[in-house]
């Protein structure tokens, strides 16, 4: 199967935004055509025409138990037990995906498995939809003519980079962009070294840059982070768009989290980030404003 | 130790290693990246199951000179190009975490 031809990591950022901000279940085709386990596969094979599809869940009630094919029916003719209860021959230990997941998760799921839909499951790990690359590329499409049409609109807006100051660095965080989650602690920690930073402080400066950057990725709406280098000070500015903390005394406090399942199924959302950053930062401030969002400024001394 | 003696002493699978052999002398276990990131030691390796390109973003940050992925879990291709552009040596077993770590501490305490 040919990949998705939209790359998670360094496509324009109006795609990388789009495919960040659209959910799983914002793409998802419902509602579902299902099969009990019982249905025989002859039954299935007329869903599938009657509903031209070319794949059928099968449930119990909510739950998922597996998924018939069109393989799986070529195979029933071909070794003859087309009358058989799909129970019997359905594919079993399926890859699913969660409603609340970005696209991103999606395009490359279809680029890492060989299949062609993916069964997408809520937080209660109900069956809510089917996904394949045609329900992808079709909302992709609606979403970039509206980009391109507003693009087109706003021709004479231009977007200002400041990264021309060697010392003085922006990066432009999108929410649930894990793929490129440490690019700006990279860049800076190759600076650094440029400078011949001790390695300690570097470590510290690091931790710092990463675990706010890792901050917006998973609970902002997007943001940017600032690094200014000089005066033996390294200077982290963080701002975004939303949504705030409700209690940022809580947000301080080691092992508070937020953060749901798939976020910490990748081994982040485990309370650790903002205690982590205040601990190597020598100068470290915090506010926040529900629905506009928060900033932070972290400070480190780059000479102890 | 050298990081290819994973594969020719510990019989992991070797997924990539850099053109010039890495030097591990110490290790880190852990499937929370907060806690790598703040805790594990500079030429060291990581021992996980967290096998996406963000462990390779925090080992590229930490120091971290290669990872281990256990319990058979597979390496996706953008994990691997990230480890090659940062020069981290990748190893996957189906060993947990346990037993990928005192396999390794016993080489390290050989060598």
């Amino acid at each position: 199967m040919k990949p998705i031809p939209i790359n998670t990591i360094n496509s324009p950022t109006v795609i990388l935004e789009l495919i960040y901000r659209l959910k799983i279940k914002d793409v998802m085709s419902t509602p579902l055509v299902t099969a009990d386990k019982s249905a025989t596969l002859r039954s299935i094979q007329l869903l599938m025409r009657d509903k031209n599809v070319t794949g059928i869940p099968i449930v119990q009630g909510k739950r998922l138990l597996g998924l018939v094919s069109m393989d799986d029916i070529i195979q029933a003719l071909d070794l003859g037990y087309i009358e058989e209860p799909a129970e019997k021959h359905m594919t079993r230990n399926l890859t699913v995906l969660e409603d609340d997941m970005p696209v991103s998760f999606a395009i490359t799921y279809f680029d890492t498995y060989p299949y062609h839909r993916f069964p997408v499951l809520s937080k209660k790990k109900e069956l809510v939809g089917m996904v394949t690359t045609r329900d992808i590329s079709a909302r992709l499409l609606l979403e970039i003519n509206r980009e391109v049409d507003a693009i087109e609109r706003a021709a004479a807006k231009h977007i200002s980079h400041d990264d021309s100051i060697v010392k003085k660095q922006t990066f432009t965080v999108l929410r649930h962009n894990f793929e490129n989650a440490g690019y700006a602690s990279t860049e800076l920690k190759k600076f650094l070294k440029s400078e011949n930073i001790d390695s300690a402080a570097i470590r510290r400066a690091a931790v710092a840059s990463y675990e706010l950057e890792i901050n917006l990725v998973v609970h902002s709406e997007g943001g940017t982070i600032t690094t200014e280098y000089g005066d033996n000070k390294l200077k982290l500015t963080v701002s975004d768009t939303g949504p705030g903390i409700p209690d940022i005394d809580a947000a301080m406090e080691e092992g508070f989290s937020t953060a749901n399942s798939w976020i910490r199924s990748l081994g982040f959302g485990a309370g650790m980030g903002l205690p982590n950053v205040k601990r190597v930062s020598d100068e470290f401030t915090i506010t926040s404003e529900m629905g506009k969002g928060t900033a932070i400024v972290a400070v480190i001394y780059l000479l102890k | 130790m050298k990081g290819s003696s994973i594969k020719e002493h510990l019989g992991y699978r070797e997924i990539f290693l850099p053109g010039e052999d890495v030097i591990i002398t110490s290790g880190f276990t852990s499937d929370l990246l907060s806690d790598v990131m703040a805790n594990a030691e500079e030429d060291s390796v990581l021992i996980t199951i967290q096998a996406h390109r963000n462990s390779v973003a925090v080992a590229a940050l930490a120091g971290i000179r290669a990872i281990i992925i256990c319990s058979g879990r597979k390496v996706p291709v953008d994990m691997l190009t990230a480890a090659e552009e940062h020069a981290i040596a990748l190893y996957t077993t189906g060993d947990n975490q346990f037993t990928a770590s005192w396999k390794t501490a016993e080489l390290l305490t050989k060598s």
